[in-house]
């Protein structure tokens, strides 16, 4: 019913109706690369604004207030600003991968951001490796890091750096894994094929207490790969100032800050995709009443309620929890998390052997 | 504590903690805690002893209490009041009588201890309310508190 | 064929030592304190403390003020026990002078003492919270601190540098609404503190930063000179409202909070438990402040008699000693603060050394430094 194929096969017919085949696919590319880096700077400025409104209730304040009507346009006013600012650099800094390491933070994210379905046919690269894309590309942002740590030339810099690389290596591992657990239950890769399998239940009710546990270390893991409280360590503000950012300013500084964001919507969009239907509605057994209205809502409103959310959940840990100590962040990763990953990998292998999953 | 143990305990507490933030999540529209400042500024009332800066009353014959004895110049302990004085002759008595040319008061300088307040004999200098002390330079924040052509009001001696 | 380039690696890798400005800048040394760190990786080797970047010389100042004037200045020493520091000045001038206040006086004292050790240790939960990386923890201690600040400025006219001791008792006597204000913060708070626990102090990841990390010894706490909660955390006595009574303390019934671990945890703790200690004293005073003066009439300008006095209080951070030498005239010849900061600050590089940078920060902030009680 709200299919968006049809729209968007639409506009590629319109599009190779009015030139020839190869421009026709040029001007297809576009228009999505279009498509995405506005999507990418509202979802930015969105999440950002968001963040701070969460953030003032959890802390008892009002949050941003003063710029349009409940400060709703606070965070363009900031994009602005960001925009006009000087660029102040260090003198001593290796400028070109200085200058690189924002750009390379930001196409790992937006690479990752083009396999995500928002709605039936709302998908710009449906690869029968989708969710391997993801994991894949989700781990260019720590060469980002790294580099912008060290071409920073700045000590508490490096020290942010170092603490990212040893982080995002141990965590990638539990997501992959905890993806894997999830793959095993679906069969495939591919995102659309995932999702498709989640139309009569969810994935976190079909897969019984492995998938429990799995959405659990995913959330943890995911956690880390942002770089989020309580594992922010690579900026801990209390004791590094800024960690690997601190010596970028402006736009360059509001990549990194941006790429978080966006980051922590892939981190929840996967989440979705994986472990609540994606875009599919929820459906209980027997309730074919509940099942029609539910199906009423728009695949789009679906994903995008399940996506605030998982958002929430993870602003919601952001302000409760205090940061773990580097060596602490490694033993939960090698000690908790991979152990209980691999066993849970093996009970969901049993449970899909047995059929119990259907 | 067992590994298992261990790690539901983790989780018990990592959900207590969440429990505490959530619920104020949710009732923070009543409990917020700041104030918005410049808006209410009509509302915002200081409580009567608050020390922002120190003013000298005068009534509405333009008189003022100040006699002049430089008690609150000797008990500043950082030379915020500066007090130029001169004598002239009493049309009533005859005598000659010390008055304040100029009430001098920095309060660049000023450190709000209320010692001058203390010490001042005649109450002629007293703390206001006032808190909103920023100026675009330096030079506005040193004040004569007494106005022009103001005298001292009857019947107060030195 | 290439020859194959031979790269020889030391046991444990080849290692070089990182050395880093911790400071004046730095958002963990709550202030302009800086420690210069030589880092093993992100192990401690070594903490130098560099001080005096906010040094006013008070001690210098004080021989050129009259007694009256010397209070005020304390205020700006350790800012958040002002009230305190404010006390251990008027006593020892009282001292000097033999001078006995009115018990009023000495109530209300104990009670502003115990208030404002209650909101020193409110912005202190505050900023741990911080600094272990709890945003939130910082607006909660701020809304039940401002219920404080309020009375304080209701009470005393202003919120921080209250300076409403003088020698001889107070500035005013309280204000009307004093003792209800005070009585609906004991009944805030007693709600509010259980909350603090929840949030903080049982979450395992704060348990994990701070348990085992920074221990320090009952020996070395007393070679060291540290005092407070600090050296109460390592199973040291040393609550001078315990040993050496001043003001209503000694009527009042309270506990001295010892732990023995000696850790950050054991540091945080002991200071959760003296915000319990310090209500349960405030309530057994704030109905009882007998009536009286709130003043003993001294004259305009003190002069205290020749000789040395001593006199030592407990602020929040631990011992404030006051020493005074006079050689009769209106100002001290000399005065000598003995500030708790400076002496347990110097313990530092023993407690940090072999932890890590993030271990240093939680340390940091248990030890509560206050960089101007540091330099004074």
């Amino acid at each position: 019913m709200y299919d968006f194929t049809p729209m968007v096969e639409g506009i590629n017919r319109w599009l190779h109706s009015m030139m020839p085949d190869a421009a026709a696919t040029f001007a297809g590319w576009v228009l999505v690369a279009l498509v995405y880096l506005a999507l990418f700077a509202v979802m930015g400025l969105v999440l950002v604004l968001v963040e701070r409104k969460v953030a003032a209730f959890f802390q008892l304040r009002l949050g941003p207030n003063r710029v349009g009507p409940w400060g709703l346009l606070q965070t363009a006013a900031d994009a602005i600003k960001l925009l006009l600012k000087e660029p102040v650099g260090t003198k001593r800094a290796d400028m070109f991968l200085y200058n690189l390491a924002p750009f390379l933070l930001i196409i790992g994210a937006m690479m990752a951001l083009s396999v995500i379905p928002f709605a039936p046919g709302l998908q710009a690269f449906d690869i029968n490796i989708g969710v391997f894309f993801i994991a894949a590309v989700s781990s260019v942002g720590v060469l980002g890091v790294l580099i912008a740590g060290w071409a920073s030339n700045n000590k508490y810099s490096l020290l942010g750096a170092m603490r990212s690389g040893a982080q995002i290596i141990s965590y990638e591992l539990s997501m992959s894994l905890a993806i894997l657990t999830m793959v095993l239950l679906a069969g495939s890769l591919q995102v659309s094929q995932i999702i498709e399998q989640q139309r009569d239940y969810w994935f976190i009710f079909k897969g019984h207490v492995p998938a429990w546990i799995a959405f659990m270390i995913f959330v943890i893991a995911g956690t880390a790969e942002t770089n989020r409280t309580p594992f922010d360590l690579p900026e801990a503000e209390s004791e590094l100032g800024a960690g690997f950012h601190t010596e970028y300013s402006g736009m360059k500084f509001a990549f990194f800050f941006l790429s978080e964001f966006v980051n922590m919507f892939i981190i929840s969009a996967v989440a979705v995709i994986l472990f609540f239907g994606g875009w599919m509605p929820l459906h209980l057994d027997g309730w074919t009443g509940f099942n029609q209205v539910m199906d009423f809502i728009p695949p789009i409103f679906w994903f995008l309620i399940k996506m605030s959310v998982m958002l929430f959940l993870l602003m919601w840990f952001r302000w409760t929890f205090p940061r773990l100590r580097i060596d602490q962040l490694l033993k939960l990763e090698w000690k908790y998390l991979l152990p209980m990953n691999l066993v849970n990998l093996l009970l969901m292998a049993f449970i899909v052997l047995m059929g119990w999953h259907l | 504590m067992s590994y298992v143990g261990e790690i539901v305990h983790g989780i018990r507490t990592l959900l207590t903690g969440m429990a505490v933030t959530g619920k104020y999540f949710f009732r923070a529209r009543k409990e917020i805690i700041t104030q918005q400042y410049p808006d209410n500024r009509d509302q915002l009332r200081m409580f009567e002893r608050f020390r922002g800066e120190v003013v000298m009353p005068h009534n509405e014959n333009n008189e003022h209490r100040c006699t002049g004895c430089q008690a609150c110049e000797i008990a500043c302990p950082n030379g915020s009041i500066e007090i130029i004085w001169d004598r002239k002759v009493d049309e009533k008595t005859g005598k000659k009588k010390k008055y304040i040319v100029k009430h001098i008061y920095h309060l660049s300088m000023c450190t709000m201890c209320n010692l001058c307040i203390i010490a001042c004999p005649t109450d002629a200098i007293k703390m206001a309310q006032n808190f909103e002390n920023s100026v675009y330079d330096r030079s506005y924040l040193t004040k004569v508190l007494n106005k022009p052509g103001s005298k001292l009001m009857d019947g107060i001696d030195e | 064929m290439e020859e194959v380039k031979q790269i020889t690696l030391h046991p444990q890798g080849r290692t070089e030592e990182y050395f880093i400005n911790m400071g004046p800048q730095h958002p963990a040394t709550h202030g302009v304190l800086r420690l210069l760190l030589t880092l093993d990786g992100e192990i401690i080797k070594r903490v130098d403390p560099d001080l005096g970047y906010i040094h006013r010389s008070i001690e210098k100042m004080t021989e050129h003020d009259t007694y009256r004037q010397i209070v005020h200045l304390t205020d700006r020493m350790d800012y958040l026990s002002a009230h305190i520091n404010n006390e251990a000045v008027c006593l020892v001038v009282e001292k000097a002078l033999e001078l006995e206040v009115p018990d009023r006086v000495k109530v209300v004292r104990t009670i502003l003492a115990e208030l404002t050790r209650i909101a020193s240790h409110l912005l202190w939960w505050g900023v741990t919270g911080m600094d272990i990386g709890a945003l939130t923890t910082f607006m909660y201690a701020f809304r039940d601190r401002e219920m404080i600040n309020d009375i304080m400025e209701e009470n005393c006219g202003a919120r921080l540098t209250m300076n409403y001791n003088v020698p001889g008792g107070l500035m005013w006597d309280i204000h009307p609404n004093f003792q209800r204000r005070v009585k609906a913060f004991i009944k805030h708070f007693k709600t509010k503190l259980p909350e603090f626990d929840r949030l903080l102090s049982d979450n395992i990841i704060f348990r994990k930063r701070t348990e085992g990390i920074g221990v320090l010894s009952a020996e070395d706490a007393i070679s060291f000179g540290v005092t407070g909660p600090a050296a109460r955390a390592s199973g040291v006595s040393c609550d001078i409202r315990k040993k050496q009574p001043y003001s209503a303390y000694d009527r009042v019934e309270f506990k001295e909070i010892l732990d023995t671990r000696g850790d950050t945890f054991a540091r945080y703790k002991v200071r959760i438990h003296e915000m319990w200690e310090s209500l349960h004293i405030i309530e057994q005073l704030i109905d009882n402040i007998p009536e009286g003066d709130y003043q003993v009439k001294t004259n305009a300008v003190i002069k205290l008699p020749k000789g040395e006095y001593y006199q030592r209080v407990e602020t929040a951070r631990g011992e404030l000693g006051v020493y005074v030498v006079s050689d009769g005239k209106k100002s001290p010849y000399r005065m000598k603060f003995r500030s708790p900061g400076f002496s347990n600050l110097s313990v530092i590089d023993h407690v940090a050394r072999g932890y890590k940078v993030a271990d240093l920060v939680a340390i940091m902030a248990t030890f509560d430094f206050v960089i101007p009680d540091i330099d004074r």
